[in-house]
């Protein structure tokens, strides 16, 4: 566990970069982890992580079925979106935990 | 001396560089359901690892490309030491046996997958393929079975040889997996 600063803020992030707390998440906070991802957000960026983490408060596990079900992206969009590692690198954006799932 | 010293830090320098998967081809040969969730499981996680992926289909794992059975496929109910009655008492051979219990247990099987978000054949064969994962059948197997592209789902590429599957299969940080 270590505290860093992202878009001027300080925020708890664990060793692989995801943050500890998602309520210290905004989206300037977004737009900088994205960067380090190599991902300039969008709109449609942006709809897909606020729906990531309404999933989370919610308690559902997240899967990448799910977000081609929410009726935002279907999965190759999702893949286009946050390529090669769709669902690790939205959660991380998203500032919830690392998904938990296989699917 | 001088060398000894060398030999220890590239041994650490070792330790600490990674070396993750980057190819990664699945074969699937059998047609039960735990069969070919197995492979499409295992296919879908490295999609979405970002592993370049390829599954290889042949001889009853066809049936999970096979547009006719693959959202039909079976749990062994006779012979699968395994399988427990729900409440966890052993499944008798001779029960399994019976007019309409394998379809009745694998109707289970799905409906339970189903609530864990695990989709049916087709849908997960468009996951993988969605991620960039390919698809291919054997091309002896289709022989065999008399199966050809168009009995094949629209994901499957391709029906390859064994020889085309190992040309596919190069680069040091590939894996061969049988599942």
């Amino acid at each position: 566990m270590a505290q860093v600063t992202i878009a001027g803020q300080a925020v708890d992030v664990n060793e692989e970069g995801y943050l500890n707390d998602p309520s210290q998440w905004n989206e300037e906070i977004a737009k900088e982890i994205a960067k380090e991802e190599g991902i300039e957000l969008t709109d449609k960026h942006m709809e897909v992580l606020k729906f990531l983490r309404q999933k989370f408060e919610e308690g559902e596990s997240i899967t990448i079925r799910s977000v081609g079900k929410s009726g935002i992206v279907d999965i190759k969009g999702f893949y286009t979106l946050f390529p090669q590692k769709p669902l690790k690198k939205s959660s991380r954006i998203a500032g919830i935990p690392k998904p938990a799932s296989c699917v | 001396m001088e060398a000894t010293q060398e030999m220890a830090t590239n041994n650490e320098a070792k330790k600490v560089e990674k070396k993750p998967l980057e190819k990664i081809m699945l074969i699937c040969a059998k047609g039960t359901i735990e069969d070919v969730y197995a492979t499409l499981i295992m296919a879908n996680g490295a999609v979405m690892e970002g592993i370049e992926t390829k599954v290889f289909f042949t001889f009853f794992g066809l049936d999970a490309i096979t547009k006719k059975r693959m959202n039909k496929l079976h749990t062994e109910t006779v012979g699968n030491p395994a399988l427990r009655m729900p409440g966890g008492l052993p499944f008798p051979t001779l029960l399994g046996g019976l007019p309409g219990v394998e379809a009745g247990v694998s109707a289970m099987m799905r409906k339970q997958m189903e609530k864990l978000d695990i989709p049916p054949v087709d849908e997960f064969l468009d996951m993988i393929t969605a991620g960039g994962g390919e698809l291919y059948a054997c091309k002896l197997a289709c022989e065999m079975f008399g199966l050809d592209m168009e009995d094949f789902d629209d994901n499957v590429k391709d029906i390859i040889t064994v020889g085309q599957l190992y040309e596919m299969c190069d680069g040091d940080r590939t894996q061969i997996v049988f599942t």
